[in-house]
This record gives C-alpha cells, sequence and structure tokens, in this order.
C-alpha cells in the first residue's frame, strides 16, 4: 500500500506533483536556470533536474543539515545505499513516506519504513541536496575523481574549528518551510544508512539569513543586520554560470554543472554585541541597520560606494567593514551563492546563548572563492571580536540527476 | 535495565501464543534414540579431545573431564553458534555430562579454558534419518533452543549471584567487586526474558533515580553503589540475600515460560537497544564503569536469540542471515579491542571516538534485526 503522507488533501496533493513533473520536464528540456515557481510554501520542488534542488531554489524558512562517514569498506553497499537515499528523497521531496510502505503500511510486527513524524504535513517545499566531502574520495580509490578545487581549507586567523563538527564524507542538506519535515528527512536518510554512514554531525537552523531569489526581502542574522543584500541571486543566469556552477574542463567531469558547497558555523556572541553602539554596530557591518543601506548612500540596493568620505575625510564606509571587506572589489570580483542559516543550540551553561550563523556558500571554485574571501575576513574584519568559527566544511555537490533510473554519486561510483 | 514498555503486551503473548514444541524435557521423539555410547572429552587448558567426531541423530551424551587448572565450559555449537547444548563451570579435576538432542547436520564442539574466547574447536557431524522439520517446527525448535540457552544462564546466574553474594556477607570487597560484572553478565545476557516479570526486574537491575516515591532502591546497582561508591558494605548483607532471593525468583519463573519467537526475535533486538540506550553511555554501571561486561553480554543473549532462530530465518531471508553474521563478526571485533584480563576496559577509559565507534556498530547490527520479528510472523 501507497502512504501518501497527504492523503487529506487528495486534489491539492495531484496539483503538487503536476507542477514538480513539470518543473523536471522544463529544466531537461530547455536547461535553463529557471526555478519551478512556488505557488506556496507547502508545494512540492521538482527533485529531478539538470541542476539539484537547493542551491538556487528561493532559500525555504527551516534547515537540517547533516554530515555523514562512510564507516564500511565495502563499496557496493554503499553504492546500495546511495540508490535507496535517492529513491526515499525523491518520494520525500514529492511528500510522500520515505519508503514503499510507509509509516502506518505494513505489518505490526516490523518497524515501519517510514519514521512517521511527517504524516500529514505537505511537500513543504522540501529539498535534499547532496555533497562529497575529500575524505570519501581516499576512502574508496576515488583519488583521481577528486576535483582539485576540493581541497581542504587552510585555517584561517582565529578558527576555533572544532573537528567533531566539521567535515565528513557527504553531507545532505535539507531545507524545507516546516522544520519538521526538514528533521524527518534527515532521519530517515539516517535510519537507512545504518552500518554504511554514521552521522558525524547535524545541524538545525531557522530564519534564512539570505535571499537566493529577488522575489525574497533580504533576512536579518542574529546581529539585528539584513545579511547577503548583495548575494547571488537565481533570476541572474550570467552571474550563476561565472560565479555559481562548475563548467566543462573546471575539473573532472563528474562535478560539470555541479557546484561546491562551503559550510561554517559561526557563533556570534550576542551578548557583548548587544551592548555594542548602535553607531558602531553600523560602522563594523558598514551598513545602516533600519533600512540595510550601505554608509555611502539611502537604500537597500543602492552600489556601496567605497570612495565615499564624510565631512572629515573619513571613508563613509570604515576599511575594515564587514561589508567592504566581502564586497567582490575587495576580492578580485569574486562572488558566493549564500544560503545559511541562524541557529540558536540553546544556552551554553554560562546563560550566554548558543547562537549564531550556520554560513551556507556554494560557488564554482572555493580556491578563487571563498578562501580568498574568508582570508581577508579573517584578517581585518572588526566583527570578528564578536565572532568564532567553529565548524567548517566543504563538499562536491555534483550536478542534478536527469530521470528516476540515476541515482546519487552514480557519476563517481561508475 | 530499561523502561518497561509494552511489558503487559509481552506477558500476555507468552500467555496466549501456543508453541509447536516447548518443554526442555528432551524426550527425544522422531529421529533414532539410540542410546548411543558416552563420548569422552578430555579437556585441558589447551587441547579439547572429543573421542568421537561423529554421531547418529538423537540424544548425544558428551562426558567431560576437566585435566587442566582452569575452570572450563563445554558446548555443542550448531552452524552461526548456536548453541545446542552447553555445560559451564567445570572445576579442574571434574568431569560433567552433556546430554544434548541432535538432528543430522554438521556441529561443532568447544572447551573453553577459562571461560573466555571461542574455545577450542573440533568439527561434530550427526547422521541419520532425522525428519524434515516444518517451517513451524523449526520456529518450535528455535523456542526450545533458546529455552535451553536460558536455562544455562539461569544456572549460572545463580551460581555467580551466590558468589557475588557471599563474598558481600564476609566482607571481603575486593572479591565481590570482581564478582559483580561477572554475576551481571548472565543477567544481561537474558535480560529481556526477566523483564516479562516485570517488578522483579527493577527490583534486581532498577537504578539510583529510577524508583517511584516510596519504593526502594534495590539490587545490582545499590551494590554497586555500596562497594564503589559508598565503600561500606559492612550493613550490605540484607540487601544482598535480597538480590538472591529476587534473582531466584526470576530464575524459576523464567524457566517456566516459553517464549514465541517473535519474542525471541524482539528481545534479540532489545537487548541491543540496551546497549544503545544505557551502555554506550555508561548510564548502566556508573559507579563501577563496567558498562562494557553488559555490552559484551547483551550482544551475545541477542546472538543466542538470532542463532535459535537461524533454521527459520534461512529458509526465509537468507541475505539478513548472511547481514547478521557479518555484522555480530564485525561488533564483537570492534569490541575484541577493549579487552582488558579475562573481562573489559572500564567505561570511562573508553575515548568518545572509541564509544562512536561501538555505537555505530550497534546500530548497524540492531537494523537489520529490527526486521526479524516481521520475518518470524510469517507476513
Ligand atoms: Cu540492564
Amino acid at each position: 500500500m501507497q502512504v501518501q503522507r497527504r492523503k487529506v488533501i487528495g486534489l491539492a496533493g495531484a496539483g503538487v506533483l503536476g507542477v514538480a513533473a513539470a518543473g523536471a520536464v522544463g529544466l531537461q528540456v530547455t536547461g535553463d536556470e529557471k526555478t519551478t515557481p512556488v505557488a506556496s510554501t507547502s508545494d512540492a520542488i521538482a527533485f529531478f533536474g539538470e541542476r539539484q534542488a537547493g542551491i538556487v531554489t528561493p532559500a525555504q524558512d527551516r534547515l537540517h543539515f547533516v554530515a555523514f562517514d562512510v564507516i564500511t569498506k565495502d563499496r557496493a553497499a554503499l553504492v546500495g545505499m546511495l540508490e535507496s537515499w535517492t529513491a526515499a528523497a525523491a518520494r520525500m521531496t514529492a511528500g510522500l513516506d520515505a519508503g514503499t510502505i510507509g509509516a502506518v503500511g505494513g505489518i505490526p510486527e516490523s518497524p515501519p519504513d517510514d519514521t512517521g513524524e511527517a504524516l500529514g504535513l505537505p511537500p513543504s517545499g522540501l529539498t535534499l541536496t547532496i555533497g562529497f566531502g575529500a575524505s570519501l574520495f581516499a576512502k574508496f580509490g576515488l583519488g583521481e575523481k577528486k576535483p582539485a578545487a576540493l581541497a581542504d581549507l587552510p585555517k584561517f586567523p582565529g578558527d576555533a574549528i572544532d573537528p567533531a563538527i566539521s567535515g565528513g564524507d557527504i553531507c545532505v542538506q535539507a531545507c524545507a518551510h516546516d522544520p519538521q519535515v526538514a528533521v524527518h528527512a534527515v532521519r530517515n536518510l539516517a535510519r537507512i544508512g545504518m552500518g554504511v554512514v554514521s552521522v558525524r554531525w547535524s545541524q538545525l537552523g531557522f530564519g534564512r539569513t539570505s535571499s537566493t531569489s529577488t522575489t525574497q526581502a533580504t533576512p536579518r542574522n542574529l546581529f539585528g543586520f539584513k545579511d547577503g543584500t548583495a548575494n547571488l541571486k537565481a533570476e541572474e543566469p550570467a552571474l550563476l554560470d561565472e560565479h555559481l556552477w562548475v563548467r566543462p574542463g573546471d575539473g573532472p567531469d563528474w562535478m560539470t554543472g555541479g557546484s561546491y558547497l562551503v559550510t561554517r558555523k559561526i557563533r556570534m556572541i550576542v551578548e557583548t554585541w548587544d551592548r555594542t553602539s548602535l553607531l558602531e554596530q553600523e560602522t563594523i557591518v558598514g551598513r545602516s541597520k533600519g533600512e540595510g543601506a550601505p554608509l555611502s548612500g539611502t537604500q537597500e540596493f543602492d552600489e556601496p560606494d567605497f570612495t565615499a568620505v564624510d565631512g572629515e575625510g573619513e571613508p563613509k564606509i570604515a576599511k575594515v567593514s564587514h561589508v567592504r571587506l566581502a564586497h567582490p572589489t575587495e576580492n578580485n570580483g569574486a562572488r558566493l551563492l549564500r544560503r545559511g542559516y541562524n541557529f540558536v543550540d540553546g544556552s551554553d551553561g554560562l546563560g550566554r546563548l548558543n547562537a549564531g550563523l550556520f554560513f551556507i556558500a556554494f560557488q564554482r571554485d572555493p580556491r578563487r572563492q571563498f578562501v580568498p574571501i574568508q582570508t581577508n575576513l579573517a584578517r581585518h574584519d572588526v566583527m570578528n571580536e564578536y565572532l568564532r568559527h567553529v565548524s567548517s566544511g566543504l563538499f562536491a555537490c555534483p550536478p542534478g540527476l536527469r530521470a528516476a533510473d540515476d541515482f546519487w554519486g552514480r557519476s563517481l561510483f561508475a | 535495565m530499561r523502561t518497561p514498555r509494552l511489558l503487559a503486551l509481552v506477558a500476555a503473548a507468552a500467555a496466549t501464543v501456543p508453541l509447536a514444541a516447548c518443554g526442555d524435557s528432551g524426550d527425544g521423539d522422531g529421529a533414532a534414540t539410540g542410546a548411543s555410547d558416552k563420548i569422552t572429552v578430555d579437556a585441558s587448558d589447551t587441547e579439547c579431545k572429543v573421542a568421537s567426531s561423529e554421531s547418529a541423530a538423537g540424544t548425544v551424551t558428551f562426558t567431560i573431564a576437566n585435566k587442566g587448572a582452569k575452570v572450563t565450559e563445554f558446548y555443542v555449537y550448531a552452524p552461526g553458534d548456536r548453541v545446542m547444548g552447553e555445560v559451564e563451570n567445570i572445576a579442574p579435576g571434574l568431569s560433567r555430562d552433556l546430554i544434548v538432542e541432535l538432528t543430522a547436520g554438521t556441529y561443532e564442539t568447544a572447551c573453553k579454558p577459562g571461560m573466555i574466547g571461542k574455545g577450542i574447536r573440533n568439527g561434530f557431524k550427526v547422521s541419520g534419518s532425522a525428519a524434515a522439520l516444518t517451517e513451524d517446527a523449526k520456529l518450535g525448535q528455535a523456542t526450545t533452543d533458546y529455552q535451553r540457552y536460558v536455562k544455562s544462564q539461569t544456572g549460572a546466574l545463580i551460581e555467580k549471584t551466590t558468589e557475588f553474594v557471599n563474598a558481600i556477607k564476609a566482607g571481603d570487597a575486593e572479591k565481590a567487586k570482581a564478582l559483580f560484572p561477572v554475576a551481571r553478565t548472565y543477567w544481561e545476557r537474558i535480560e529481556p526474558v526477566a523483564e516479562i516479570f516485570g517488578d522483579l526486574d527493577p527490583q534486581i537491575d532498577g537504578r539510583e533515580g529510577d524508583q517511584e516515591p516510596g519504593q526502594e532502591f534495590t539490587g545490582f546497582h545499590k551494590l554497586e553503589k555500596d562497594l564503589w561508591v559508598t565503600k561500606d558494605i559492612s550493613k550490605s548483607g540484607p540487601m544482598a540475600d535480597r538480590l538472591l532471593t529476587d534473582v531466584q525468583k526470576i530464575v524459576d519463573e523464567a524457566n517456566k515460560a516459553t517464549l514465541s519467537p517473535v519474542q525471541l526475535a524482539n528481545g534479540a533486538k532489545e537487548l541491543l537497544d540496551e546497549v544503545a540506550t544505557g551502555k554506550i553511555t555508561g548510564e548502566e554501571d556508573r559507579y563501577s564503569h563496567t558498562d562494557l561486561w553488559d555490552f559484551a553480554a547483551n550482544v551475545e543473549g541477542s546472538q543466542a536469540a538470532i542463532a535459535a532462530l537461524r533454521p527459520a530465518l534461512e529458509e526465509k531471508d537468507a541475505a539478513l542471515v548472511k547481514t547478521l553474521d557479518e555484522r555480530f563478526a564485525s561488533t564483537e571485533a570492534a569490541l575484541e579491542k577493549h579487552r582488558s584480563g579475562d573481562g573489559w576496559k572500564l567505561h570511562n577509559e573508553l575515548s568518545q571516538a572509541d564509544l562512536k565507534v561501538l555505537s555505530d556498530e550497534i546500530n548497524a547490527l540492531a537494523e537489520p534485526i529490527s526486521k526479524v520479528a516481521g520475518l518470524v510472523a510469517g507476513k
């Protein structure tokens, strides 16, 4: 029996699948970058397509990011799991149970093949995006398939990286408009993967901190500032080709059309930030707190003018400000597609919020994008006084799966 | 101990599920019951000389003489280390009989000097006219085999708990400390059986803080606290006596009860769940840190239940049996790294990374085991 998670809403359910299928076909035929239009936050997003969903997909509200270590030496077992994962991912993103039996079908003596906490919930824009870490390639003798761009990130000044919550052989980014749907997806993948992979670490996020589409308003981070105003957007295909998607000749063929994912868990010391004067906060960021305009202008989307000076001849946007140091003009034109999330992991036992930004950025080549940008920020950004980078990850995310008989990692393990 | 979920349900099932073949008197119906001669086994600390390597189907009697210096055990295993029969605690100089019913097939015998490890193994072949077992008979046989296992474990449980209790009453704290994890080994191997009798399990194995208001903290873990934390066992005698009384009660009950095949399957999984929740975290033996002993015992108990079900499972899903074999072997290998002398390292001697590896092993094993109950239920 196929239990459709959303059987309650029969008609709407059919509509959702229709949209999903149309999206997939559109991408296959034209190969353009238009994302499936999302009618509402409960709809499904196409799982199959030229690109993996969850990159230029308008950022959903919630995140559950997970990194796995492969614990088997059996290549066939890993491939088998990736096939099972793909089937489950295709089902869950469509709003179905993870398995064909479902959470409440099947026989009473057996555990169900879906954990059930998403029963009755709509697809909620769930996307599942997979990436492969450098450590995977050594484990399976895939050395020659490892892209040069997947070189370990350098240690940046001031890093306080905890290896236990960093790296991993395989990552899955689950984004959805409902946290329960994202958590359900990760939990079921972990369950399916037992004995083959082990969860190394995972991170919940709420409140997207950047917009990946011009249709979205710029959100605020936990410092109270708009974040990601200058982000790459889905509606800029030429820029995406230049900065986001791996192109033929960039590296091994299996990555062409994919993208590199950098994660950084950035703890924000919000208590000291909150004691900082508004003037200082705005100086550090380089933008106004209310409007989000660069201090050289008045509107959020005004292009920052780094040459503008105030009455005393000082730059209106400070040399050490975040917006200047992160800006493409300061980094050889390098840009990123950011889709990070705020996090609060409760409190830290000293009464401080264990909170911050789970930074996520996609790019064509981290060696020319994230690394120089972060090096610049780590050296000069005065905001660092309020930040601790505690986790780091770099993953190669292959292009999308074109059809249902394809599976995650096939191009890598073929 | 674990939270007593579904205890009522399990007990009800035990009462209502009729079993194809239960009882443990070994009438030896069907196949040739010829009063085969006794097969002598000369056991030493380094050798295990079995007088014959074959026998006709039916009742086979081994007479094991321990000529070594270490206490030994003797086992007859079916494929997959399914225990067909065993005698434990054969002291040096002593001789004991093992009577075991065997159908045609290949088996292994093992002497275990020092009562540890895989033992010194020999092949053993049984031939003759054993009637083909129907599917139901295989499951019935599983419960009989497991019952035999429970019986062997409860015997050792009483023996070792008595020694433990006597050491406490004699004020010999060092001896009691050494016996604590040993006595618990036999308990932890059959814990799902013990848990059927709801109120006894918490009395014997309840952890401090698990008691309801007005309920007393008793049993193994109370004595553990006296030994390791309070370091005063001068007043622990009555508590030790009470433990022995409770253990005796549960042993009597356990030897009367017969588990259904589905309960066997669930027991195998629950033992691993115990490991995953209580032993990996070091919660179970929080004062002595001897959790790895319990860990090993839970895995062994799980393996015994699966081994009993093995013939039935092989018919239903041979690939699953292969997976279980591999994962049991992998778990054992991972655990083996933490052996220390005749026992195990303390929980607090393991790093977080060590524990993660063990946790992954248990999850990898428990996931396929969770499919066994459904298979056994036959759907
Ligand atoms: Cu216990």
